[in-house]
């Protein structure tokens, strides 16, 4: 039986259709994937050291702070895995035992890299404790302890498939806590921190996570094993449909008919909607570089990063998968009447009027002095001149298929990520610092700023240019595109 | 009204398309039957310029479909699911496509006043998204919406699948009514030979890539079209 399962699941991988591109794509998934083992492991070796060095305690240290960890744990876990029941359906008719579809299925999410990855920083960790003459008993508990709460997020995870008001409700009170004890005000770390260093002190501890972990497997095993019937949990539920008039949209001429569908797209489906959330977080990236809280983002030209990056985060999630929102009824843009230039405006309108209020929402960084303001300010107006245009062009080389009615894989879609968008990205982060760069050094920072500010305005100049190259990316690709927004993922 | 010359499509050294010359007259109600692979869709993607063809080329009007756009304006087609957009209500999809087609919300709600009894309340004014409609209900909204602002040429990919009874012979009805009556050429395929006999005028049968019949209907054609499906069945037995 279990033979079965993997054998499938071996297909589905090998078989998909992100898996069967280039080797060029796969290198890079390879080597995207060994930086994070990568990172795990050296954070591993090097907390403990780097913990010694600033003169704390490494294991406690660590267990203070790991109630963060386990949450952003959970946080990630609900943005990025895929839950199990997708590939259910074609199982039931089969002699399969149900429960055993369920322990596949779940046991499938255990598997998940979202877990693995855990093992990358907890095995060195542990290996150097033993190394530094921990007792290896305790210190192998305490490893299966922590094993247990990264499981207990991925059966918590199971249950929060269609809860984004509690993930976000979760994630903001952690937020908060960490701006209380940030602020001095109240610190919860030494309460969680007891616990997870009790997991080391006292050997019989482990068991509580263990436990809790097992019983949480029984439960969503029963849950999903309730479920398992077509219009119950393997049913997509149906909204009711809202209608809302968009007719003031009409003074845009002929580019309103697409802009009020693309209004529509986003606010209508889950995928484009998590893009609208992932912008507004994009907002407040700027806070890691001008409260000088990182040292090595603190210098002028990671500001100008910073600048683009803030009012940049609709443009970049949003438009560098035009046209792929519109994959799963190309066929049918393909055979109307369409001009392209109107519907890419469309999108362009889309992007830089987001960019334009991610600028006016980032008046707040005035609080950080005029200068983290005004590097806002330029990025914004570089985003709106130029990026608003490269961001189309690299979409038209990406034919990803989007899913429109699932919100997973929203990010890191590893298929969307090619050798082309990659060049293309480059204007798009490099060029604005380097013309800042420009200006630094030889009248200043405001020569700086004014040299970004002036590239975005001559972009706009570009517009029509830019519009027509992209328009033969189109035609040129667009047999290839059609065939592979018919692949599913 | 539409030309095909010395067309061929091959995916990896198979043709699966082989067509060397097809005229369809305008006016004429014209369809295609033929197995499972016989090249239906291809053929029909290659004439929307959804797939390049390895050779030749198809002319539609005055222009090559792939050369020239200006075949999108009278040419209106419904394929498969990918033809319709899940998220927006049956009048939304309906009232997008008629803006595409130069006609405004007035025009769009003369025509579909018409097909009031064919939606059979299912349709309009339902709240619904049109992903979350039935396949049958999704196949109606596609078809009808390939009727607004008066095209030359339809083109419909198995219209009579999914679909009931009572809408099949409406169904019938509407095509025989647009061929007859307003001159559109439409092109329909299907695995039902009898509704195919029923509304088409004329009827090319495909194998393998290739027409190995075309007839002009006839009260015979029905026994002929069943007579040479089941010869090719009782062929595979003999194997």
């Amino acid at each position: 039986m279990i033979k079965h399962f993997i054998n499938l699941e071996w297909k589905s991988f090998f078989r998909s259709a992100a898996f069967q591109t280039n080797l060029v794509l796969k290198i890079f998934m390879a080597l995207g994937a060994l930086y994070f083992i990568g990172i795990f492991t050296l954070a591993g070796v090097g907390a403990y050291f780097g913990l010694e060095k600033a003169g704390l305690e490494p294991l406690e240290t660590i267990n203070r702070f790991m109630i963060y960890y386990v949450v952003l744990d959970l946080v990630i876990k609900y943005m990025l895995q895929k839950m199990p029941v997708v590939n259910i359906k074609p199982l039931l008719l089969l002699p399969f035992k149900k429960a055993k579809i369920v322990d596949f299925a779940l046991g499938k999410t255990m598997l998940s890299f979202f877990n693995i990855v855990h093992a990358f920083f907890f095995i060195p960790f542990s290996v150097v404790l033993i190394g530094q003459g921990y007792d290896p008993v305790h210190v192998i508990t305490w490893h299966l302890g922590m094993l247990a709460m990264i499981y207990i997020n991925n059966f918590i995870n199971v249950f929060l498939n269609d809860a984004m008001p509690l993930v976000i409700g979760l994630a903001s009170v952690i937020i908060g806590i960490g701006a209380l004890q940030y602020y001095g005000i109240f610190d919860v770390t030494p309460y969680t921190g007891a616990y997870f260093q009790g997991l080391f002190e006292q050997l019989w501890m482990f068991a509580i996570p263990v436990v809790l972990a097992l019983v949480l497997y029984k439960v969503a095993h029963a849950y999903f094993l309730k479920r398992l019937y077509l219009d119950q949990g393997l049913s997509a539920k149906a909204k009711e449909a809202t209608t809302e008039n968009l007719d003031w949209l009409d003074r845009f001429g002929k580019t309103a008919l697409f802009l009020k569908n693309d209004i529509k797209l986003i606010k209508r489906n889950k995928r484009s909607k998590t893009t609208v959330i992932m912008s507004v977080v994009f907002l407040f990236y700027g806070l890691l570089f001008f409260t000088g809280g990182i040292e090595s983002y603190d210098n002028p030209f990671m500001k100008i990063f910073a600048g683009i990056f803030v009012t940049g985060g609709f443009l970049f999630s949003f438009g560098q998968f035009v046209p792929s929102w519109d994959s799963s009824y190309y066929p049918l843009m393909m055979t109307q009447n369409i001009s392209y230039e109107e519907y890419l405006k469309s999108k362009w309108m889309l992007v830089v009027i987001a960019a334009g209020i991610s600028t006016i929402l980032g008046l707040g960084y005035l609080y950080f002095g005029w200068e983290a303001y005004a590097a806002v300010f330029v990025g914004g107006i570089y985003n709106m001149g130029v990026n608003g245009h490269v961001v189309l062009w690299g979409g038209a080389y990406i034919k990803t298929p989007i899913d429109l009615t699932s919100n997973k894989k929203a990010f890191g879609d590893s298929s969307s990520f090619n050798v082309k968008t990659l060049l293309i990205t480059m204007p798009k982060l490099l060029l604005p610092i380097a013309l800042y760069a420009i200006g630094h050094f030889t009248l200043g920072p405001v020569f700086g700023y004014a040299l970004v500010a002036l590239a975005g305005v001559a972009g706009f100049a570009f517009r029509d240019f830019m519009f027509k190259k992209i328009i033969g990316i189109y035609k040129a690709e667009k047999y290839k595109t059609i065939a592979a927004y018919k692949q599913k993922n | 009204m539409i030309h095909i010359h010395d067309l061929s499509k091959t995916y990896n050294g198979v043709t699966v398309l082989k067509i060397d010359e097809l005229h369809i007259p305008k006016g004429e109600s014209f369809g295609l039957v033929g197995n499972n692979g016989a090249g239906k869709t291809t053929l029909f993607s290659a004439l929307l310029d959804l797939i390049q063809p390895t050779t030749g080329y198809i002319q539609n009007g005055e222009a090559k479909v792939n050369e020239s756009e200006a075949w999108k304006s009278h040419t209106a087609s419904f394929i498969d699911e990918s033809f319709l957009i899940g998220y927006l209500t049956a009048e939304e999809y309906f009232y997008f496509i008629g803006e595409l087609r130069g006609q405004n919300k007035a025009d769009v709600d003369k025509l579909l006043a018409g097909f009031e009894d064919f939606f059979n309340d299912e349709i309009l004014g339902k709240r619904k998204y049109l992903r979350d409609l039935s396949k049958g209900n999704m196949k109606k909204v596609g078809i009808v919406a390939t009727l607004i602002g008066n095209p030359e040429v339809v083109i419909l990919d198995e219209p009579f699948a999914n679909l009931d009874p009572t809408t099949q012979i409406r169904l019938k009805g509407i095509i025989k009514k647009l061929a007859s009556e307003t001159g559109v050429t439409v092109l329909v395929s299907s695995h039902d030979l009898m509704h195919v006999t029923d509304v088409c005028e004329r009827i090319v049968v495909l194998e393998k890539g290739s027409v190995v019949n075309d007839i002009k209907t006839s009260e015979a054609t029905l026994k002929e079209l069943e007579a040479y499906f089941s010869k090719e069945s009782l062929g595979v037995n003999e194997i």
